[in-house]
């Protein structure tokens, strides 16, 4: 039986030719980038490259606002705690929504810590945050607005170009968490108006452990790391050449390939939340309906809890996620259910579905006929379902 | 992540249900805490002969019930108040760090149950077996540690936060 991989979300396949593209990078032998001799120049060369395809998928002006770092998590704790730092004699005072990513909340938490303040948007029954609220929210302490792109949980897509005019207004700098989006559904930070934006390469099928953090010129944000002067002095450290190449190469992929992309995950989407309803009675589909990621259906099946149906799927090859697996350790009800008004009991139940262009309608068909069969074992061993 | 022992009780979980007229009901937990446990019994001569589980948890939870539930049947009373989470957890290989303190709820459960039975025969009429609100340390047994759910370090139990990644944890003390 193969393996039916549902968890896009936790780990993209790396597509073929960006394998193929790093084991040529491993064997071309590269040298270091800032080094003034030949093998530095070769290297420099596809730093530039990669740079370049990078800025092409998120229609950045110029490629050197693209700072290059070891992924989402780096890239937002920079963004933050960058211009945070950067701009602490102007305030203390952060804006953001009540269903970002750990890396955001904890990050805010640890700032919290040494006395800055925190604004937390509440989010609609649909997981959108109303740029109104933004507006209010906002004071004269406020020194950064930070709002993710789309919810790694629920799929629900920010109005972010609303939120950008207000804080374009008022010169406050906008961090955009824009890890689940970026290479998934068009990103233009042009359109946008976003200050900071990050991303991270595996979510459109590169290497992990790779990512990087837009950053409009003008920006001022105090490196993370400091030493050397690599990535136009915001990053110090020699680059992750052979997973920045992976990079490069999946988003140059990602922009060929993403309305083909977009057609086929949403067929499956459409197939897979119908399949849904028919198959599991008292479920909840969570996100908004239509202002979602296509890759993604998180849905919230009554009386039973998301390890269990976890486990038995993976004894059956059908991989699936509960809330984030960043969170599977957490134990506790995932803050952006919570949010979007589901119960804890409700929220415990609660699967993410991920997928890809390699997913079939097939592989959605058999998670649906086992689904059927692990929810009833696990009801029937419920106290709180009454059958 | 979970040992051969804790997937087999996950996997094929013994003594699933409930029993009608029960002679002890003991519920404990709550969706808050990530899990619910009913433990169901009959008892003949002080002797649990039929224990049955529903479980509302993860896999932990789930294999901690199972195995609960074996290692109850047949005892006497006394021998079965005698079974405390660290013995349920140890039958069961271990449990993950982060699992022992929401998941070692099998015993509270199987302890409330007998007092259910022990109530109702000297008369005593107590209200319905309310769910615990709250997620109380002194019902732990075996001395674990209480460790931060978010990053697995040892705090002290009135922490207000995490010395170690800054999460609240007063919520759930």
């Amino acid at each position: 039986m193969k393996l039916i991989n549902l968890d896009y979300l936790s780990a993209n396949p790396i597509l073929p030719e960006v394998q193929e593209a790093m084991i040529t990078a491993i064997r071309a032998d590269y040298g270091n980038p800032s080094s003034p001799h030949q093998l530095g120049d070769l290297a420099a060369e596809a730093l530039q490259k990669a740079r370049e395809s990078m800025a092409r998928l998120i229609n950045s002006p110029t490629p050197q606002e693209i700072v290059f770092t070891s992924g989402g998590t780096e890239s937002i704790n920079q963004a933050i705690k960058g211009v945070v730092l950067a701009n602490s004699k102007k305030g203390n005072h952060i804006v953001t929504s009540n269903i970002e990513h750990n890396a955001v909340l904890r990050t805010l938490r640890r700032l919290r810590m040494l006395d800055y303040k925190v604004s937390s948007v509440a989010v609609d029954e649909n997981g959108r945050v109303n740029p109104a609220d933004v507006a209010k929210a906002v004071t004269d302490q406020t020194i950064l607005v930070t709002i993710m792109h789309s919810n790694n949980e629920i799929g629900t897509i920010q109005p972010i170009e609303e939120i950008a005019r207000i804080t374009r207004e008022k010169k406050i700098p906008f961090h955009c968490d824009a890890v689940t989006s970026v290479g998934v559904v068009p990103v233009d930070v042009r359109k946008l108006g976003v200050d900071l934006l990050s991303f991270s390469a595996n979510q459109f099928c590169g290497p992990s452990g790779v990512g990087g953090l837009y950053v409009r010129s003008g920006t001022v944000l105090w490196p993370l790391l400091d030493g050397g002067v690599q990535e136009n002095n915001k990053r110090a450290g020699t680059e992750n050449l052979i997973g920045i190449i992976g990079l490069g190469t999946a988003a140059e992929l990602a922009l060929r390939d993403m309305d083909s992309r977009i057609k086929h995950c949403l067929s499956l989407k459409k197939k897979l939340i119908q399949g849904l309803k028919n198959t599991v009675e008292e479920i909840f589909i969570n996100g908004h309906p239509d202002l979602s990621l296509p890759n993604l259906v998180s849905v919230s099946i009554k009386y039973i809890e998301g390890e269990g149906i976890v486990l038995m799927l993976d004894e059956e090859k059908i991989l699936v996620s509960t809330r984030s697996a960043c969170a599977a350790g957490a134990l506790q009800a995932s803050h952006v259910l919570l949010a979007i008004g589901r119960d804890f009991a409700d929220a415990q139940g609660t699967l993410v579905v991920t997928f890809g262009q390699e997913t079939t309608e097939g592989d959605i068909e058999r998670f649906l006929t086992v689904l059927k069969t692990v929810v009833q074992t696990l009801r029937d061993m419920s106290p709180l379902y009454k059958k | 992540m979970y040992s051969s022992t804790v997937m087999d009780h996950f996997k094929n979980p013994r003594n699933v249900g409930e029993i009608e007229n029960a002679d002890g009901i003991g519920e404990v937990g709550n969706p808050l805490c990530g899990d619910m446990m009913s433990i169901y019994l009959k008892i003949e001569n002080e002797t649990i002969t039929d224990i049955k589980f529903k479980t509302f948890g993860c896999g932990a939870a789930i294999a901690v019930s199972s195995m609960l539930t074996e290692m109850a049947k047949g005892k006497t009373l006394d021998e079965a108040k005698k079974i405390t989470n660290k013995s349920v957890a140890e039958a069961l290989e271990g449990l993950p760090k982060n699992k022992l303190h929401c998941s070692n709820l099998g015993a509270d459960a199987l302890h409330l149950a007998i007092q259910d039975y022990e109530d109702k025969k000297a008369g005593i009429v107590r209200p319905k077996p309310k769910r615990e609100d709250k997620h109380d340390h002194e019902e732990h047994e075996g001395g674990e540690q209480c460790t931060c759910p978010y990053c697995n370090i040892e705090v002290t139990e009135d922490a207000m936060f995490c010395t170690g990644c800054g999460h609240m944890l007063k919520s759930l003390h």
